[in-house]
């Protein structure tokens, strides 16, 4: 039947076409969401130059001021406090499951701390303002809304991240390391601090830099613990608002330059977070490759 | 004092004990301390009733439908879509510099923060397409996010199919379309309901990209040019605004309870791959 083979042979091209169309959208709506976000963000570096935004310490945007720079440097203090709290705890739990636990184990512990990765982030940041605020205002002083709350939530919000990408790093080590590391004599603590965690160096420090990346770009948690004051924190105990915060808190009610300028918040936002992505990127690679 | 190496590797080991088990003592105690506070304030009512009075009184039932309309038409529409997209990866092209390029643009979207969504779909769907708040806003942005987990998840199973089922399939004269139609895909399908679960999950969690595209009205939402308030929106807006402890508590733990489920099968269904594989 020489007619259906080429009807088979169109539709075979057709349905081709249509899954290249597919493939491609996800480039299109990448580009899509860069062009909005640069083309409403970009005016406002322009009419005030990238200098007053970036280093300007001065957040009044209806009276003209646009300065960004108390925002960056706590977006950026609340990660590193982040990292603090759930970098050691992640890598631990991932040396933990891979070198550690037995079977039975992991296959109890590993899916839970998954889990944690499925709690809405909303949850976090309720349980921070019910919880982790009132103790730090009592225990350490201060409102309590804090660098610290905020870094403390955080914290725990990245441990799936670590603790997953960590374990896969760890777990790719080749045992043949081990063995030999065993071979001479050395324990199970030196061979995993001077053999294991080495090799694995590139993937852990993709896993702390995706975590780093899904900290900074948090958003609801970290308003409603926080306590998102304007100014350069002087300690761990100062409410701080993020890059992230000042688009939240304030884009439903902005317009003109105003909404501008939450758009160029988005940008340097946008900036940071591609830059991290690549760098983390670059080591999960490294480490497949290898 | 200069301990002995054997006494140290015991003192470590009990240390990546403590840590392990405080850290999945984390998830147990977040997950008792909503359910303990919220189960007092949950009944039929609270989930089948409209709330009255700002959600100080009354239930989460328009909030349920919210969520329920966003989430399966983000899904109906994001799953052809990342599907497909997984589909030309995998089987039809082969050629590694669009591969790359296209793998970039999943990854990067992977990458962007839900905050930088709600921004684009406000300024994109809202202002500039003059959607409005609505709920067509809020599923044209959360296709858009969770397009990257459906993609990444069924590459995944798609990889995982044996490549002699595909060989028998050709010798049986089946074209390259209906060998992905009839033994790809129905292989690789716990795998894509996986992806499907996580992007529930995800869904039904969000909040930044949401309230600045779906909006936060209150009222039972009867179209999709309607705006409307999704669970965790509303949770959120309770929480913040100190409207109601106990509400807050009770939506907490539908949210909780909801997310936790969707994220527990899409893991069993990943699970019953894996054991598949390796008999």
């Amino acid at each position: 039947m020489p007619g259906t083979e080429r009807v088979k042979v169109t539709k075979e091209r057709w349905i081709k076409g249509l899954f290249s169309v597919f493939a491609f959208s996800s480039l299109f709506f990448l580009l899509l969401i860069f062009a909005f976000i640069l083309f409403e963000g970009i005016p406002l570096f322009q009419k005030m130059g990238i200098g007053h935004i970036i280093t300007g310490t001065k957040w009044a945007p209806t009276k003209g001021h646009f300065g960004i720079m108390p925002m960056i440097i706590s977006s950026f203090l609340i990660t590193i406090g982040a990292l603090i709290v759930g970098g050691p705890l992640g890598l631990s739990c991932a040396i933990f499951l891979s070198e550690y636990a037995g079977k039975r184990t992991r296959l109890v512990l590993k899916p839970s701390l998954e889990l944690l990765a499925g709690i809405p982030s909303v949850v976090y940041g309720f349980l921070g303002v019910v919880y982790i605020v009132p103790a730090i205002r009592e225990i350490l002083g201060g409102p309590g809304f804090s660098l610290l709350a905020g870094s403390i939530i955080l914290g725990v919000m990245i441990l799936p991240t670590i603790v997953s990408i960590s374990f896969d790093a760890v777990r790719s080590v080749p045992d043949a390391y081990r063995e030999g590391s065993y071979a001479m004599g050395a324990t199970k603590w030196q061979t995993i601090y001077r053999i294991v965690i080495p090799s694995a160096k590139s993937g852990i420090l993709a896993g702390f830099i995706l975590g780093m990346g899904r900290a900074i770009g948090e958003t609801m948690a970290v308003i409603m613990v926080a306590g998102n004051a304007l100014k350069i924190p002087s300690s761990i105990l100062d409410p701080v608002r993020t890059l992230t915060s000042n688009i939240a808190l304030e884009l439903a009610y902005a317009t003109g330059d105003h909404r501008l300028g939450l758009f160029s918040t988005g940008v340097v936002l946008l900036i940071i977070i591609m830059i991290l992505n690549y760098i983390a990127n670059f080591g999960i690679r490294r480490r497949l490759i290898r | 004092m200069i301990l002995e190496p054997r006494k140290i590797d015991k003192i470590v080991k009990s240390g990546f004990y403590i840590q392990a088990i405080f850290a999945v003592g984390l998830l147990f105690a977040i997950v008792a301390i909503v359910v303990i506070r919220g189960v007092p304030h949950i009944s039929v009512r609270f989930i089948f009733f409209e709330p009255i009075d700002m959600g100080r009184e009354g239930g989460i039932f328009p909030t349920i439908v919210s969520t329920a309309i966003l989430a399966i038409f983000s899904l109906l529409l994001a799953t052809p879509l990342g599907v497909g997209t997984a589909i030309f990866l995998t089987e039809y092209t082969k050629r590694p510099p669009i591969i790359r390029v296209i793998r970039f643009g999943v990854e990067s979207l992977a990458g962007i923060p839900s905050i930088i969504y709600g921004l684009f779909g406000f300024i994109f769907f809202v202002v500039k397409l003059k959607m409005g708040w609505s709920a067509l806003a809020g599923i044209l942005t959360m296709t858009i996010m969770i397009l990257p987990t459906i993609i990444r998840t069924t590459e995944e199973a798609i990889l995982a199919v044996p490549k002699n089922l595909r060989l028998v399939s050709y010798s049986l004269g089946a074209t390259k379309w209906e060998t992905i139609k009839k033994v790809v895909l129905p292989t690789a399908s716990p795998g894509i309901l996986t992806g499907i679960m996580l992007s529930l999950g995800r869904t039904v969690g969000e909040t930044a990209a949401v309230i600045f595209t779906m909006g936060s009205s209150l009222r039972m939402p009867h179209s999709l040019s309607e705006s409307g308030r999704t669970m965790a929106v509303h949770f959120y807006i309770l929480a913040r605004e100190g409207i109601s402890l106990e509400k807050a508590y009770a939506t907490a733990l539908v949210l909780i309870l909801s997310t936790l489920l969707i994220n527990v099968s899409a893991y069993y269904i990943m699970h019953g791959i894996v054991k598949r594989r390796m008999r």
